[in-house]
């Protein structure tokens, strides 16, 4: 479904990933654990075509396409979805506005009728009870004043609604007690199918006890450093991120 | 002031014929006051820009040019004017101006409770012009001003809306000012509609004046409001100027509150190429409370020129001053807010911001606060702010499937509504929303099209009699 080979990014003159490869499959969760600063939210942002990020050199192909050529705007209508690790305020867009023309946008590009008012809100109220979210944030404008919490929520809810192929969740976890992240997960677990591809980032293996990976890296400046089961995120967990460093030193003496 | 003679003769002799015409017909104050009128306009002349007050607003291309008066006679041969808008008003005492005169047949002033009388101005003139005495051109302060002073030396007509003692009037009151073209060759028109307001005391109105091209190229239009509230009498007042893109508006609304009395004064600008609006409130009288509202949304080669005065001349009063611009193309934007507190005026609680949003490199706005506080127990506070559109935000509506103008307009519009979502006339909020969309789609549209803004069909047409 996604393949990334040897992805470069810089901002400016710095480099940020520096060679970044990765499959996802249909059907797959991946985990992309690491360090703050190594770049997951970069990587992150590149797939849903943030342009503040240069890519120097590399590919991306989703579904047979070259993703790197396609506007943001098209990615999302290929079925790409980025949760945000810091979401947007827009003050004076309501959600639900926002959302509804989000998802017939989509829709259209898919060759489905568009969903009218009425339709739309029934949808929106499901997927809001999935995620315990209070209905007056519909109404509120996109982020505004919504708690760190809510946010998360929000994108979440935003996911629901547009079911897209490719989901990446950037630190969806941070910021949420317990019982939010619970919540989320099983909002995430309802997506999970056959078809589709889920890409969680996180800082911390919590949030994958409740999302189980099938794949799980560790990007490390810049670089995806290992790759293995959800064991690997235990491991971590147990032994820090230093052990990665210590890692390194010996794999790169040893060559 | 330095004067630019250019054309200003013109206008004498327009005042000239006026005389001619009304002699016998008007009462001596009303003379009078015409005449000192036109000879403060002849000694001001027209403000340049060494004029403090005119400093980034050049005049020149009104004041070099040849306008006829406005004419005689306009009849509705066609009132095709009137469908939808009808329909869509049909909650309003509606008033219709064509080309600065009254059109009867366009109106429905009806339903109004007793104590309330909404009028063309010329016929109140024409029959008890005693009853404008009190009020007419005692307000607004013509002797500094060389267009008001132009306004009411010329003024024939506009709408005279009187709202008794202690009447809550739930009809919006809606003034229409529509500039036809002329027939024939002629050159275009100067149009000096002239309002006045009087809300009586422990009354409530709503009111909005609205000028709409309708089809009129390049003429002029120079207007003049005065509303004064009583005690504890509250009016909500909503000017929207969509004149054609090549036509010149410049106005002045002077708004009088005593005690207790609240005011919402709201100054939306979308059309004209050259546009100059001075918003005066006064609020005179202890507990008085004032918002001031504006909203202007210019492109191309447009100006606009929001020259706001919030005077504090009694203790305990507040005002709340929130002016926005988008500009885009090489449009040019001004907004100069003048907060005076008077000596004497303690417990002043006064606000202002002006936020612009900038769609272009060339597009320039130019923003001042100008406090001049002559009382120690007061609190003021301004800001001003100046931006781009939000890449994050524009990312993020991205990110989410909805194409890049889309986004842009939804920000744009995001950004004006603050101002348009509170307008009180559902009709009109929702068409001011399509004629910004519009605009915003049409965005390279050159000026000097002279076609009805975007978003609105209207359709009259004058014959002249
Ligand atoms: N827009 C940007 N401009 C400059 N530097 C950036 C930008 N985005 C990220 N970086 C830098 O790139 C590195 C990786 O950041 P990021 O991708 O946010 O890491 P992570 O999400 O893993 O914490 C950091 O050093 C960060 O400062
Ligand atoms: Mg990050």
């Amino acid at each position: 479904m996604l393949e990334i080979k040897d992805l470069h990014v810089s901002v400016g003159d710095h480099e940020i990933l520096r060679g970044v490869d990765l499959k996802v499959g249909r059907g797959e969760v991946h985990a992309i654990m690491g360090p703050n600063g190594s770049g997951k939210s970069t990587l992150a942002q590149v797939l849903a075509g943030r342009d503040v990020y240069t890519v120097t050199s590399g590919e991306v192909i989703f579904e047979g396409k070259d993703l790197l050529v396609m506007a943001p705007e098209d990615r999302a209508r290929e079925g790409i979805f980025l949760a945000f690790q810091y979401p947007v305020e827009i003050p004076g867009v309501s959600n639900l506005y926002f959302l509804r023309s989000a998802l017939n946008t989509i829709r259209k590009a898919r060759g489905l009728e568009e969903i009218d008012a009425m339709d739309f809100l029934k949808l929106a109220r499901d997927k809001m009870k999935l995620l315990d979210m209070d209905e007056n944030l519909m109404q509120r404008p996109v982020n505004e004043g919504f708690s760190g919490g809510e946010k998360k929520r929000n994108e979440i809810f935003q996911m629901a609604i547009l079911e897209p192929r490719l989901a990446i969740l950037d630190e969806t976890d941070s910021g949420l007690d317990i019982d939010a992240l619970k919540i989320v997960a099983n909002g995430v677990n309802a997506l999970r199918s056959p078809e589709r591809a889920i890409v969680v980032v996180t800082h911390y293996q919590r949030l994958l006890n409740y999302i189980v990976p099938d794949v799980v890296h560790v990007l490390y400046d810049g670089r995806i450093v290992r790759s293995g089961d959800k064991r690997l995120a235990l491991e971590l967990e147990e032994k820090g991120y230093g052990w990665l460093e210590d890692d390194r030193q010996l794999s790169a003496a040893g060559r | 002031m330095t004067a630019v003679k250019g054309q200003q003769d013109q206008y004498f002799a327009h005042f000239a014929a006026l005389e001619e015409r009304l002699s016998g017909t008007e009462p001596e104050w009303l003379r009078a006051v015409r005449k000192s009128a036109i000879e403060r306009f002849g000694d001001l002349g027209f403000p340049t820009t060494r004029d403090e007050e005119w400093r980034f607003t050049s005049v020149a291309p009104i004041a070099r040019r040849a306008f006829r008066p406005p004419p005689e006679r306009v009849s509705p041969a066609d009132a095709r004017f009137g469908q939808s808008e009808r329909a869509d008003f049909a909650h309003c005492t509606l008033l219709v101006f064509v080309n600065g005169r009254y059109v009867e047949e366009l109106a429905s002033p009806n339903g109004l409770p007793a104590g309330v009388r909404v009028r063309s101005l010329r016929a109140a003139l024409a029959s008890e012009p005693e009853t404008l005495e009190p009020h007419l051109a005692r307000y607004v302060p013509f002797e500094r001003n060389a267009f008001a002073a132009l306004n009411t030396a010329l003024m024939e007509d506009g709408a005279f809306v009187e709202v008794g003692k202690d009447v809550a009037l739930e009809r919006p009151i809606y003034l229409l000012f529509l500039a036809a073209p002329l027939p024939g060759k002629s050159a275009p028109a100067a149009y000096h509609p002239r309002n006045l307001i009087v809300v009586g005391r422990g009354s409530q109105a709503t009111v909005v004046e609205h000028y709409l091209s309708a089809g009129g190229a390049g003429y002029f239009t120079n207007a003049v409001t005065e509303a004064v509230v009583g005690d504890n009498a509250r009016l909500d007042y909503t000017k929207v100027q969509q004149e054609s893109g090549d036509a010149y508006h410049i106005a002045t609304v002077q708004v009088h509150q005593a005690r207790f009395s609240s005011v919402t004064t709201r100054v939306v600008a979308l059309g004209g190429v050259l546009n100059r609006e001075d918003t005066c409130t006064v609020l005179d009288g202890e507990g008085a409370e004032s918002l001031l509202q504006g909203l202007y949304v210019i492109h191309g080669r447009q100006h606009v020129d929001n020259h706001t005065t919030i005077d504090h001349a009694q203790p305990h009063c507040s005002s709340r001053e929130l002016y926005k611009g988008v500009l885009d193309g090489a449009s040019n934007g001004v907004f100069n807010g003048k907060i005076i507190v008077r000596r004497g005026a303690q417990k002043t609680d006064s606000k202002q911001s002006n936020k612009n949003l900038l769609l272009s490199e060339s597009a320039v706005i130019n923003t001042k606060p100008q406090l001049e506080i002559y009382a120690d127990d007061v609190k003021c506070t301004h800001g001003a702010t100046i931006g781009q559109m939000d890449p994050e935000a524009v990312f993020y509506l991205r990110s989410r499937g909805i194409g890049l103008e889309e986004a842009r307009a939804m920000l744009i519009e995001a950004f004006a509504n603050d101002i348009l979502d509170r307008i009180p006339l559902a009709p009109l909020r929702t068409r001011l929303q399509r004629a910004l969309t519009d605009k915003l789609a049409a965005k390279g549209q050159p000026a000097g099209t002279g076609a009805s803004p975007a978003g609105e069909r209207v359709s009259v047409l004058v014959e002249e009699a």
